[in-house]
């Protein structure tokens, strides 16, 4: 059974592609941290932002359709949390409707913060995306783990990217063989049958990991998490790093 | 040293009380090819996790003159090589490399000498130039193999299969069973495969309901149709007669 990867288009080659991972998760959380610190009135920063993105994403060669349809993934998360914002935001009215029996506003200041929140969660987005898609997900925790995260943390992420596919494809299975006994009935029967399947695939995956566990230990695993490589810093990761701390330092002096 | 695998007397209980093995003795000789056949939950599975510590009973296994104790654990785990039946469960790395390299990395080899081992290991089983794909991406067949791989990194005197030709398809069932042959090492194969066990077993013992119940020569306990059938692994003689 063949699934969508996490790390889709990370064998291409590129100038990004060829990058340290470590360089790559530094300045991806750099850029973030100073995305968000960007007051929204500064609209100039976020063309900027915008431009840098798009040029780090040409550069990458991944196919633009491709993540501009990952980057929308975002969206529902951000509207289901910002979208009463600006009814509730106290300000000038830009608006007013009458809903049934209601009367609502909407305010200049909430729809400012609204795109505010969703500008930024969109670029965050794209500078997430370039990450995952320029770095191989083994490289990615190899990176993580020699920039000091706790190895215990390094090994759940590197479980779930290799369960993850086991466990979709028990639950396609699970549903497919649900399908085929005929599954129908009223409501609350269905949701019956949903919440069993969850308990099941609880039990399937906690008994997965005792076996897994016990493979583990057959091999010597005694608690410590030792591994062999290490990665290389070379001269175009300081260059990049050196150009992207550039541009975003310029860009903070001049708009702030 | 004159007994690769020695047991006497093992019993084991699950934790809910229920008695899986009662009274196992046996005695496995390097170079052997021992099979151990019998009915689902016979606890076949069960026996085989005692013989690297996974499961400790009373302890009375001894593997090469080792008894299985915590201090021996770590020479004991590097001697015994133990393919689970499901290779979704073996092969738990991001990538083929990382798995085959897991024990020789745990047992403390330097860098090259870890390199080594997985390129011999993945070289006995025909899988070399795999080390960067991942394991969720190969056929049944080729996460056999891998599997295996994993444990004759650490270059095993003893291994022990669980269920090796499950799942496989004739093809990838027979070429598996011609790369068990060129193994030279000591190996236990729990199995319900009976083509398996003539193959590749000189001896045969059969596990019902926890108990060793028949023991000795491959080709006299699978002749036994009788004994077979009292025990769940050949066919009821009407079905048979239907058959023929």
């Amino acid at each position: 059974m063949k699934h969508s990867f996490i790390d889709r288009y990370s064998d291409l080659d590129s100038l990004i592609h060829r990058l340290d991972p470590r360089t790559k998760l530094v300045t991806s959380v750099v850029f973030i941290v100073l995305v968000v610190l960007t007051p929204i009135r500064n609209w100039q920063a976020f063309i900027l932002y915008f431009c840098l993105m798009a040029t780090l994403l040409i550069i990458s060669k991944l196919p633009p359709l491709y993540v501009l349809k990952r980057s929308l993934v975002i969206f529902p998360f951000v509207l289901l949390i910002a979208i009463f914002i600006p009814f509730f935001k106290p300000g000038e009215i830009a608006g007013s409707y009458n809903i049934w029996l209601w009367q609502v506003s909407v305010t200049y200041s909430g729809l400012l913060v609204l795109a505010n929140v969703a500008v930024k969660a969109w670029l965050c987005i794209f500078s997430l995306i370039l990450l995952s898609s320029t770095t191989k997900f083994t490289d990615l925790l190899k990176g993580l783990k020699q920039l000091g995260v706790p190895k215990v943390i390094v090994l759940i992420l590197s479980f779930m990217y290799r369960y993850i596919f086991v466990l979709i494809g028990e639950v396609m299975r699970m549903r497919q063989a649900r399908d085929c006994r005929n599954f129908g009935g009223g409501r609350l029967r269905q949701l019956k049958t949903l919440g069993n399947m969850i308990g099941t695939l609880f039990i399937r995956s906690y008994e997965r990991g005792e076996r897994i566990y016990a493979a583990m230990l057959a091999r010597g695993f005694d608690g410590e998490i030792r591994s062999l490589h290490r990665l290389n810093f070379k001269k175009v990761d300081a260059y990049f790093g050196v150009t992207f701390g550039l541009v975003l330092i310029s860009s903070g002096i001049v708009f702030w | 040293m004159d007994k690769a695998v020695e047991i006497e007397k093992l019993s084991f209980f699950y934790p809910d009380g229920q008695k899986a093995l009662k009274d196992i003795n046996l005695v496995i000789y390097p170079s052997e090819n021992v099979a151990l056949i019998g009915p689902n939950g016979a606890g076949k599975s069960t026996l085989l996790l005692h013989l690297n510590g996974i499961l400790r009973g009373n302890s009375t296994v001894k593997v090469f003159d080792l008894p299985v104790e915590e201090k021996n654990l770590k020479e004991i785990r590097r001697k015994v090589g133990l393919v689970f039946q499901d290779p979704e469960d073996q092969l738990f790395s991001p990538t083929v490399f990382d798995d085959v390299a897991f024990g020789p990395i745990n047992m403390g080899y330097s860098q090259t000498e870890v390199k080594q081992c997985v390129t011999q290991a993945l070289k006995w089983v025909g899988m070399n130039g795999y080390e960067q794909r991942s394991p969720h991406h190969l056929s049944v067949g080729e996460k056999k193999r891998i599997a295996i791989a994993t444990v004759l990194s650490l270059n095993p005197e003893l291994l022990v299969l669980d269920e090796p030709t499950s799942n496989l398809d004739p093809r990838s069932k027979w070429s598996l069973i011609e790369l068990l042959k060129r193994l030279p090492m000591t190996k236990i194969i729990a199995a319900h495969d009976l083509e398996l066990v003539r193959t590749l077993c000189q001896r045969t013992m059969i596990l019902d309901e926890g108990e060793i119940v028949a023991e000795g020569n491959t080709t006299g306990i699978l002749d036994n149709i009788p004994l077979l059938r009292v025990h769940g692994l050949a066919p009821e003689e009407d079905s048979s007669k239907a058959l023929t």
